[in-house]
This record gives C-alpha cells, sequence and structure tokens, in this order.
C-alpha cells in the first residue's frame, strides 16, 4: 500500500502508524456527558467501503494525515493534513457525532 | 518395462554427465535434467509415500504443481524438506532422499493405514479426537496423548535443526511492466513492451524461457517452437530496458502492484558463485503486470489414479520432449479433451507405443481420429477407465463403455496392458496471481475452467493484462497474439498492424468434456497431496460441510504444499455435484499468497540474528571498563550491577543500595525519555497533558507529572523542568519515551492544532547521571563551579546550571532513591567527561556507582511505580496518585477516570509485602487469601516487583492486590505453584522505606 504523504510523496505504508478512526469527534474538554466521551473513546466505525482515517508519517515528517481509504480495495482517494480541517471532515464525522448526541 | 530415456531429442546435454544420489544409491543423469526426470529415465517409478495412507506414489506431473514427488534435499547439516523432484535441477553432489516413509520407500510399515481407509476418513481427527467426556483422557487430552504418534505417521518431510549458513538476499526492483511467464504469450508480451522502450522485467519459475514452447510439437515461424523461444530470449538478453530472471517464481501479488518473487539463484550448483546468495527475494514495483502464467492441467478422479505410472497427459510429453524420457514403454491415454492427442503423438514419436486412447466422448473429430492414427493407438470412444492395477509401477488398466450424460458405466469391463496411463482432465488457468490481486474468477462453462476476469475500470484498476493460457485461450496462435497486445498496452503503445509469427499447430478443439469423476468402486483421488479422495467430499456433503470453504477446511482439500493446484477445481465439481448445483455456484476460495512455498531465508535477507538497533549511552563504555553487568532494558543496554570478584548479582546489588544510602551512589539515567516542549502555549499544553498543574510551576523548578490515556488509566510519569517561560524538559520513562512522543504529536496536529507549541525529542542530546545518597550534596559542591548547590541557592524541585570540570551542565534536585539526589545533565558528548569528574569528585565521600538492580531496589523501598505497575490497568487512584488529579481544571482522561469501573472498592491497588518467612519472592506470584498448594485459586493480586532490601532487612514486593489499602496491616500469602513458593506475607503501606521523605528533603 502506497500513501502520498502532501510533504514527502509517495511512500510505502511501512513508514506510517494508524492513528485510528478519524470519525471520532473529541467532547469539549469540560464536557461532562459521559456518553458522548464513551463514543468518543470506544465506538469506531467498521465501514465495508471508505474510511476516514488518521494515518502519522512516523518514518518521515511526523505530520498526521487524513486519509480515507476503501477497507475492501485499499484505494486511497485522498490525503490530507489534519491539521486545520476541522471545518471539513466530511459526513462521517457528523454521523459519529450525531449518533453519540442520540445516546446522550 | 520401465520408463528410460530415448536415444535422440529432448533439451538436455546429453555429453554431460552429472552423478547424484538419491536415497543413498548413486545415479547419473544430464545437464538440463530435473531430479524427476533424471530418476525417470533411470527406472525410477515410486518417488514417495501417501500423506495419510502411505500409499507408493509416483510422478503425477513435471512443474511446480507436483502433488506426489516431494523430496528432501540434503547440503550438509541443513535439510530442506518438501520440493517437488520436478523443481530440483540436479548438480554434481547433490543428495536427496524420500520422506514420509519408514524404514524404506520401497517397504513401508505404515501402508497398513491403506486398510484402515473406512476409518481414516474426513474429519477424522475431529471426530476420533474430541476424546471422552470423563476419565483421565477427557476432552483434548485424548488428542495430547495421541499426538505424538499421529504426528509420526502423518506428514510431510521433516526440517532439521542445523543452522542454515547459505546467505540470502533481497532486492528492491522498479519496472513499467513486469511480464510474469516466458510462454509464447509471455515471451511476446516483453517483446513488445521492450520494443516500445519500456523497462521490462521477465520472470518464470523453470530454467529455461520458453513454457510450452519447449516441449510442443508446434513450431513458429517455420522453426521448431523451441527455436522461436530461443531466439527470442536471446534478442532480449542483448537489451538494456530488459532484465530475465530465470528460477523465479512471482509469488505474491500486493496492492499498488507490488510483487514479490522468489528467485533461486544458486540451489542448481554444487557450490554458489562468488557473492552469489541461495535466494533472492525480490520486491518489486511495476507500472504494469502482464500475467502470462500458462494454465495446469487437471487429473481425472477414478479409481486407482493415483497408482505410480499414472500421470499427466502433457507431463508425459514434457518429459520425452524436453528431458528425452520415456515415462513407460507400453502407454495408454484417458482423456475428456483434444490436448492429450498431442501427448499421444509426441510419445509415439519418442519410441513408445501407444496402446489406447479412451475418451469419455463419444464422437471425437477427424483431426483426433487422424492424430490417434498417427499415434498408432486404438481408440476407446466412449469409455472410461474404471480401475488401474499394480503395485510400485503401473501393470494394466481396466476400461468400461461409459455414458458422460448420466455418469453411468456400461457392459463389462476389458482389461489393457499398460505401463503407463497418461490423464488429461482439461486445463486450469493459472490464475493465482490476479485472485491475490482481488480478481474474482468466473466460471467459463465451456472451457470448464474458472478465468480471470476481463479487465474493468474500476478500482483495483486492473494494472494486470492477462495474456495466453491464463485467459483461457489455449492455442499457441491465440496466445503470440494476446502476449504481443498484452505488451504493447502494458507499455502504454499504440497496436500498429505488424506481421505476428506464424504458427503451424496442432489442432484441438479447447473445450474437454464435463466430465471430472468417473463412479466406480475403489478409492478415487482428488487432492493427491492431502489424500483426498472423491468420498471424502461426498462424507464432508452428507455431514453438512456444504460451504465450499468449510468443505477445505474439513476434508483438508487443496491445504497441502501444492496449494490444490491439481486438485480444486475437480474437488468443486464433485462438491456442486453432490449439492445439486452449478460450479459457479458453490464458488471457489481465493488463492492467497505465496503461489509455491518460500525459503523463510529468503524473508529475512540479511536481517537475521539480532534485528534490533542497539541504543547506548554516552557513558557505556566506561560501564564496561568498569566492570558493568549491562541488562538490555527495551533497545537500551543499562548497567545491571557493577559486580566485584567473587560477588552474587545480590551481593552486588545489596552492597550498592547500602552503598547509597550510607554515603552517595551515581547512577546512569541518560536513557530516561527527554522531550523539549516549547512555544507560548506549552505551560497550557502541559495543564492539559499532565493530571496536575504545570502553569503554576515556577521557571528554574521542575515538577512530578502524570499523565493519563483518554480512558482515564495511567499512561506514564515523570519530572518537567520549567527552564524558562515558554521552555520545558519533559521527562518521561525510559520504556515509554516513543509512545509519550507520539501521543504528543498527535493531540498537538489532530486535537489542538490552535496550541502554538513545538515537540521535540532530545532524549539523545543529553547524558545524564543522578547521584544521591547523604553526602551526594558535598560530592557536588566539590566539582561544580559557576553556582552555589546549597538548600538556598538549590532546593528540593530547583535547577540550576553551573560547571563540571569546565562543561556546562544543568542539576536538578530530585530524587527517586529517596536519598537527597541530585540529576545532572549534560550534552551527550560531554557525557563521560562529566560522568568522570563526578566519581573522581566522590571517591573521598565513597561514592558508588550502581546499576539498575540497586535503583529497582531502592525504588521498591521508597514504593515509587514503574511500567510495572503503571501497566495499562491501574488508574491513579490504584497507584494512590489520586493527589496529583487536579480539580481545577480538565485534562486528558479526567472526563473518564471516575467511571464506576475504575473507582470499584475491590480494584487492584498498589500496597506492599514483606514475606514472613524470609524467603525471597518472586516477580508476578499471585497473592491469596488461604493457600491451597495442590489446587491453586482464588488470586486477589499479585507481585509486580521485588527485592531484598538492605535498608528494612527483609525481603519485601510491590503487589496490586484487590482492595489493597484497606487490607494493610493483614496477613496473605503468595501462592506460586509454577516455582512452587508459597508462604505469609504481611500486607503493608508501599512506602516502606522513610515515608515522610526526610531523608530526601534533607
Amino acid at each position: 500500500m502506497l500513501i502520498t504523504c502532501p510533504y514527502c510523496g509517495p511512500r510505502d505504508v511501512i513508514e506510517f502508524t494508524y492513528q485510528g478512526d478519524g470519525n471520532r469527534e473529541r467532547p469539549d474538554p469540560a464536557s461532562q456527558n459521559f456518553e458522548a466521551w464513551n463514543a468518543y473513546v470506544y465506538d469506531r466505525l467498521n465501514p465495508a467501503g471508505d474510511h476516514n482515517e488518521i494515518w502519522q508519517h512516523s518514518g518521515g515528517c511526523r505530520t498526521h494525515l487524513r486519509v480515507v481509504r476503501n477497507t475492501l480495495t485499499h484505494e486511497i482517494s485522498s490525503v490530507a493534513f489534519v491539521r486545520g480541517d476541522h471545518q471539513g471532515r466530511g459526513d462521517h464525522g457528523s454521523a459519529a457525532r450525531r449518533k453519540a448526541e442520540d445516546k446522550s | 518395462m520401465s520408463p528410460r530415456r530415448t536415444d535422440t531429442g529432448g533439451r538436455i546435454d546429453r555429453l554431460k554427465t552429472i552423478r547424484f544420489t538419491f536415497d543413498g544409491a548413486a545415479y547419473t543423469g544430464h545437464a538440463g535434467d530435473t531430479l524427476a526426470s533424471a530418476l525417470l529415465a533411470k527406472g525410477v517409478t515410486l518417488y514417495g509415500r501417501s500423506f495419510k495412507y502411505h500409499r507408493p506414489r509416483g510422478l503425477l506431473t513435471a512443474g511446480v504443481e507436483e502433488p506426489n514427488a516431494l523430496v528432501t534435499v540434503l547440503k550438509g547439516e541443513v535439510r530442506e524438506p518438501n520440493i517437488p523432484a520436478t523443481m530440483v535441477e540436479i548438480h554434481d553432489g547433490l543428495v536427496a532422499i524420500s520422506q514420509n516413509r519408514f524404514p524404506s520407500l520401497a517397504w513401508d510399515i505404515n501402508a497398513v493405514n491403506q486398510l484402515g481407509g473406512k476409518i481414516l476418513s474426513a474429519g477424522f481427527y475431529y471426530k476420533t479426537f474430541m476424546g471422552p467426556v470423563f476419565g483421565p483422557l477427557k476432552g483434548t487430552r485424548f488428542w495430547m496423548f495421541c499426538e505424538h504418534f499421529i504426528r509420526r505417521a502423518a506428514g510431510l518431510g521433516s526440517a532439521g535443526s542445523a543452522k542454515d549458513p547459505a546467505r540470502y538476499e533481497r532486492m528492491n526492483a522498479f519496472c513499467d511492466v513486469l511480464v510474469v511467464g516466458s510462454g509464447p504469450a509471455g515471451l511476446m508480451a516483453a517483446k513488445a513492451a521492450a520494443d516500445q522502450g519500456a523497462r521490462v522485467m521477465l520472470a518464470d519459475l523453470e530454467p529455461r524461457f520458453g513454457g510450452s514452447a519447449n516441449w510442443s510439437d508446434e513450431t513458429i515461424d517455420g522453426a521448431p517452437a523451441a527455436d522461436w523461444a530461443r531466439r527470442t530470449v536471446a534478442q532480449l538478453e542483448g537489451r538494456d530496458n530488459v532484465r530475465l530472471l530465470p528460477r523465479t517464481t512471482v509469488w505474491g501479488y500486493y496492492d499498488n502492484n507490488t510483487l514479490a518473487a522468489l528467485e533461486r539463484v544458486s540451489d542448481h550448483k554444487d557450490q554458489p558463485g562468488k557473492g552469489e546468495p541461495r535466494h533472492r527475494y525480490w520486491a518489486i514495483r511495476a507500472k504494469s503486470v502482464v500475467l502470462a502464467t500458462g494454465a495446469f492441467e487437471r487429473p481425472l478422479v477414478f479409481p486407482g489414479n493415483d497408482r505410480p505410472g499414472v500421470m499427466l497427459a502433457h507431463a508425459a510429453e514434457r518429459y520425452a520432449n524436453e528431458f528425452g524420457v520415456l515415462p513407460g514403454e507400453r502407454i495408454a491415454l484417458f482423456t475428456n479433451n483434444d490436448s492429450a492427442y498431442r501427448a499421444a503423438v509426441a510419445l509415439k514419436k519418442a519410441g513408445a507405443a501407444v496402446v489406447a486412447i479412451a475418451d469419455v466422448r463419444p464422437e471425437l473429430s477427424p483431426e483426433m481420429r487422424k492424430l490417434a492414427a498417427e499415434a498408432e493407438a486404438e481408440i476407446f470412444a466412449g469409455h472410461a477407465v474404471v480401475a488401474t492395477e499394480g503395485g510400485k509401477a503401473l501393470s494394466g488398466l481396466k476400461l468400461q463403455r461409459f455414458d458422460m450424460t448420466n455418469g453411468t458405466l456400461i457392459g463389462d469391463a476389458r482389461s489393457i496392458h499398460a505401463d503407463c496411463l497418461l490423464m488429461s482432465g482439461g486445463w486450469s488457468p493459472t490464475i493465482h496471481l490476479a485472485s491475490q490481486a482481488g480478481a474474482k474468477a468466473e466460471w467459463n462453462a465451456a472451457r470448464q475452467a474458472f478465468l480471470p476476469p476481463k479487465p474493468t475500470q474500476k478500482w483495483p484498476p486492473q494494472q494486470w493484462i492477462g495474456a495466453g493460457a491464463f485467459t483461457g485461450s489455449f492455442s499457441t496462435t491465440e496466445a503470440i497474439a494476446e502476449g504481443r497486445a498484452a505488451g504493447l498496452a502494458a507499455a502504454g503503445g499504440q497496436s500498429t498492424p505488424s506481421m505476428l509469427p506464424t504458427v503451424e499447430a496442432v489442432p484441438g478443439d479447447p473445450d474437454p468434456a464435463p466430465v471430472f469423476e468417473i463412479r466406480a468402486k475403489g478409492k478415487s483421488f482428488v487432492d493427491f497431496q492431502h489424500d483426498v479422495t472423491a468420498e471424502d467430499v461426498r462424507l464432508a456433503h452428507r455431514e453438512g460441510f456444504v460451504s465450499v470453504e468449510h468443505l477445505k477446511r474439513y476434508t483438508t482439500l487443496g491445504m497441502a504444499t501444492d496449494q490444490g493446484k491439481s486438485s480444486n477445481v475437480p474437488g468443486l465439481a464433485i462438491m456442486a455435484e453432490a449439492l445439486g448445483k452449478p460450479i459457479p455456484e458453490v464458488g471457489t476460495t481465493r488463492f492467497r499468497p505465496p503461489f509455491a512455498p518460500v525459503s523463510i531465508g529468503s524473508l529475512a535477507a540479511e536481517r537475521f540474528g539480532d534485528l534490533k538497533p542497539e541504543r547506548l549511552t554516552p557513558m557505556h563504555d566506561w560501564h564496561l571498563a568498569s566492570g558493568a553487568t549491562m541488562y538490555s532494558a527495551g533497545l537500551w543496554y543499562r548497567p545491571m550491577i557493577y559486580g566485584h570478584a567473587g560477588e552474587t548479582v545480590e551481593q552486588a546489588y545489596v552492597r550498592e543500595a547500602k552503598a547509597t544510602r550510607e554515603s552517595a551512589g551515581i547512577v546512569d539515567v541518560s536513557t530516561l525519555g527527554k522531550i523539549a516542549v516549547q512555544g507560548p502555549d506549552a505551560a497550557a499544553f502541559l495543564d492539559r497533558v499532565y493530571t496536575n498543574m504545570f502553569s503554576t510551576l515556577a521557571a528554574g523548578k521542575a515538577r512530578y507529572g502524570l499523565m493519563l490515556r483518554e480512558d482515564g488509566l495511567a499512561f506514564d510519569d515523570g519530572t518537567t523542568w520549567r527552564l524558562g517561560d515558554q521552555d520545558f524538559l519533559m521527562t518521561t520513562t525510559t520504556a515509554n519515551a516513543g509512545k509519550v512522543m507520539q501521543h504528543l504529536e498527535y493531540f498537538l496536529d489532530v486535537i489542538w492544532p490552535e496550541l502554538k507549541v513545538h515537540v521535540t525529542s532530545v532524549t539523545d542530546e543529553w547524558a545524564g547521571a543522578a547521584i544521591g545518597g547523604p553526602k551526594a550534596r558535598q560530592i557536588l559542591a566539590a566539582c561544580v563551579t559557576g553556582t552555589s548547590v546549597d538548600n538556598a541557592a538549590l532546593p528540593f524541585m530547583g535547577i540550576v546550571r553551573g560547571d563540571i570540570a569546565g562543561v556546562p551542565v544543568m542539576i536538578c534536585r530530585l530524587s527517586f532513591s529517596g536519598e537527597m539526589a541530585f540529576e545532572v545533565y549534560s550534552g551527550a558528548g560531554h557525557g563521560t567527561h562529566v560522568w568522570e569528574a563526578l566519581i573522581e569528585a566522590g571517591k573521598p565521600f565513597g561514592l558508588a556507582t550502581y546499576g539498575l538492580e540497586a535503583l529497582g531496589t531502592m525504588r521498591i523501598e521508597k514504593g515509587h511505580v514503574t511500567g510495572a505497575e503503571i501497566d495499562g490497568r491501574t488508574t491513579a487512584r490504584d497507584l494512590h496518585l489520586d493527589w496529583m488529579l487536579s480539580k481545577k481544571k480538565p485534562f486528558i482522561g479526567s472526563a473518564m477516570m471516575d467511571r464506576e469501573g475504575l473507582i470499584a472498592s475491590d480494584r487492584l491497588e498498589l500496597v506492599g509485602l514483606i514475606a514472613l518467612d524470609n524467603r525471597p519472592l518472586n516477580g508476578g506470584a499471585h497473592i491469596v487469601e488461604e493457600v491451597d498448594e495442590a489446587n491453586p485459586h482464588d488470586s486477589i493480586g499479585h507481585i509486580t516487583a521485588c527485592c531484598y532490601s538492605p535498608a528494612l532487612g527483609k525481603h519485601i514486593a510491590l503487589a496490586l492486590v484487590k482492595g489493597g489499602k484497606a487490607r494493610q496491616g493483614t496477613r496473605a500469602h503468595v501462592s506460586d505453584p509454577l516455582r512452587n513458593r508459597f508462604g505469609p506475607v504481611e500486607i503493608v503501606s508501599n512506602h516502606f522505606f522513610d515515608p515522610d521523605g526526610s531523608r530526601m528533603h534533607g
């Protein structure tokens, strides 16, 4: 699998560390909404298809990347820096948030 | 009558004689022979004993798919088992032995297993070894009891235990077009791509390029096909943009067109050439791939189809034409398709008598009748073989009239005398690599085969292009046309009209009759290597294993080292018939890497021995020169003890710890993780990361900090020093340095990108020495210049900068040992210089060097926690660190740390233990309320760290015990049946020594 790091170019997957589901929404630090925290810490989407993931280029520039990867085919349809993308998180994130809010 | 070498013909070098041994007997062969062809030329018919029934087995094939003739090759002390004899090129001094026989191949004691055939059917082990439900052998114990004997009787060759002295190599390669397979299709593809200027790699698992051209009787451009192949290879050889890889099996197809291949560089030589490895592992990244991997011929399933002398038709053709070996003198054929007639003609030409051709089809084309006439063979159309005769070689067979519309046998059987029976059940394209790449095979009813799908534009992009028999195009004419088109397309070239080589081919219909099995009395084998019969498949069906995946696992069909190359499709067809479903509805299993067995050595290549890098502190050489016994802690090497002559480890650490508490001791702490946390928001960031406050810390002071994970459990601890307003030096535990760094980076990059903070790992920039004990301050005062180190200048947790022996140092007064102690940091390059200055200054004060054992002892006496207690399951409260949980601010883990389960009263809590029997305790030992040595149970916790405490004169331990705090002052017992250590302990506070800290505050 190759991931095209926006800084470093296409690199083998062994240079990267998976840093988890990119759909998690961290609740406000002061929030006491336990359900939201529980969803953030434990709930993970497990889609058969496109998945929003966070990878760190740990063997390279060490930045964190938001990678949309198809879990069935390993097709990577987009790679972007996580830093500063809080507005553009896509549908998965808001779905996870809604799910968490529904529970609370 | 037996197999023999023909007088002429074949692509072997008859002038070159090669000597080798098989099962201890000396043989000769010629250059170009495989072990199989050389032995066959000498009349050998028996090559192995089958896996389960120990039936005698001969050669079924001539190539990589061979399931029967597996041998062990011996090179000195090293044995490599389970290699098909068809894949071993002979060389002078080759030593090979047969497998799975005792005492010898010809006389095998376990052949009695054949008599138990009914019992040893599919699922035998599952059914038999569920075991009785009571008694001494209940449950799986029965299996454990029998396993030893079964493993001896069933199986393949045994691996050796000698160290492999061979060298292996790994290569990374990049190319525009990788062509897999060098038959006519592959050669055309490679040539067409190379003509476009593409960088081409051409790999074939055989030593000789050309594939079927090497053994077919066809001509290409007027010359024998083999000559055309040789000419084409010669053209490719001379080109700079082509790399040829013979003896190279492409065994794995991974994402982004990454392919794995194994090149057998020197297995075929008695000595590797200078600098040559044995095997070379190729990781090939190809822009596009041409799969021209050909097809495997399928056996027919009928009683006695595994007898030595029964062989695939094309294999016999190959032995005759490529190796100049006749597998028999009187040859019969049994087929459901036209391709076998080619073999009949070839064997006739090579000098054998073809006595009969049994064809399940009632009607035969005039072309086939003409070929049969050319072979002077009698045709039995609408007939099937229903039995074979003979022991270790074939003596005859029985034919019976067969109605292929309903599979029934009609009339009486007639006997035919033959010493070799060739069978052909049609062809299965070698779609393994395409399947690995994610392509779903499609059943083609005409070809009676799974074909690779047509290329699509969808992901995964079909970056491979098929050509030739791989796509189900079984004629050489089609192979050449498809190969050229594939090569052009792969190289991105335009198809221009040009002359293709003309092929003079043997005619034939590529579509076989849909017949896989002849049902008659006797064992009919589907999977030769795993001894799976047609009846086993039906039994699995009757017992409810109807999915193809279950069938595979229950019967082990296709799970042997040959991965079912010859057996998968017949097995599926028989299952489909039992289910009353068409084959495509039964489906097929996906192929996984590797295509053929791969040497582990090649995967490791140069990366063997101790793979981990060694991390050495700046003072490493000094420790070695001073008699330290080193201990590996993660990647680091640290002194365990500085032993004196005649001392035990315990005596040494007790001496070191005592000296430290009595006068002073010094320890290398350079391995601690160190992270520079800098920027305008550094203090705010640390407030979020640590459970306690750091924004209130004054510059020039340090503070002990605790981190939690997001789930509220303890993560890591350490001191962080505020060097300036925006400049912190964080220290972490040695083991967690990398994890903490990644944790900080994640939060800065992903969660709080608005914080202006930069983190840098500076572990390797600093050398650290911790000096502690009642005389530590005097020692420092004796060697530090530029600053005072008295209580006013350097209070507890204070930081000063100064010089030692002309080198700038940073000194922080903090303590892990519980003594008044200081950590002295200098630039890593000055580490030994500063360390030696401290040692020198300490001499008049009796300064001792101490290692990890004494460090651990003193920390246990103080009740400090390390990774043994912060084990990913404990909370701050469990470790009595709840005083560090700030209530004034949220921090990582603060929202989750108060969950019900994390504050329950029966959690494992940190306590101290004192052995009441005054004997050493063991790490990992369980704690129980009542000892029951015969039936240990009801653990209430376990020991995390233990030592003999010189300060207390007792054997003590730290432990995590259920509701531990409330148990302080009570008694319990250690229960350690593994090491037979039982005994009473007293549960006490984890702060054994100087609980109010008067020594370190001084």
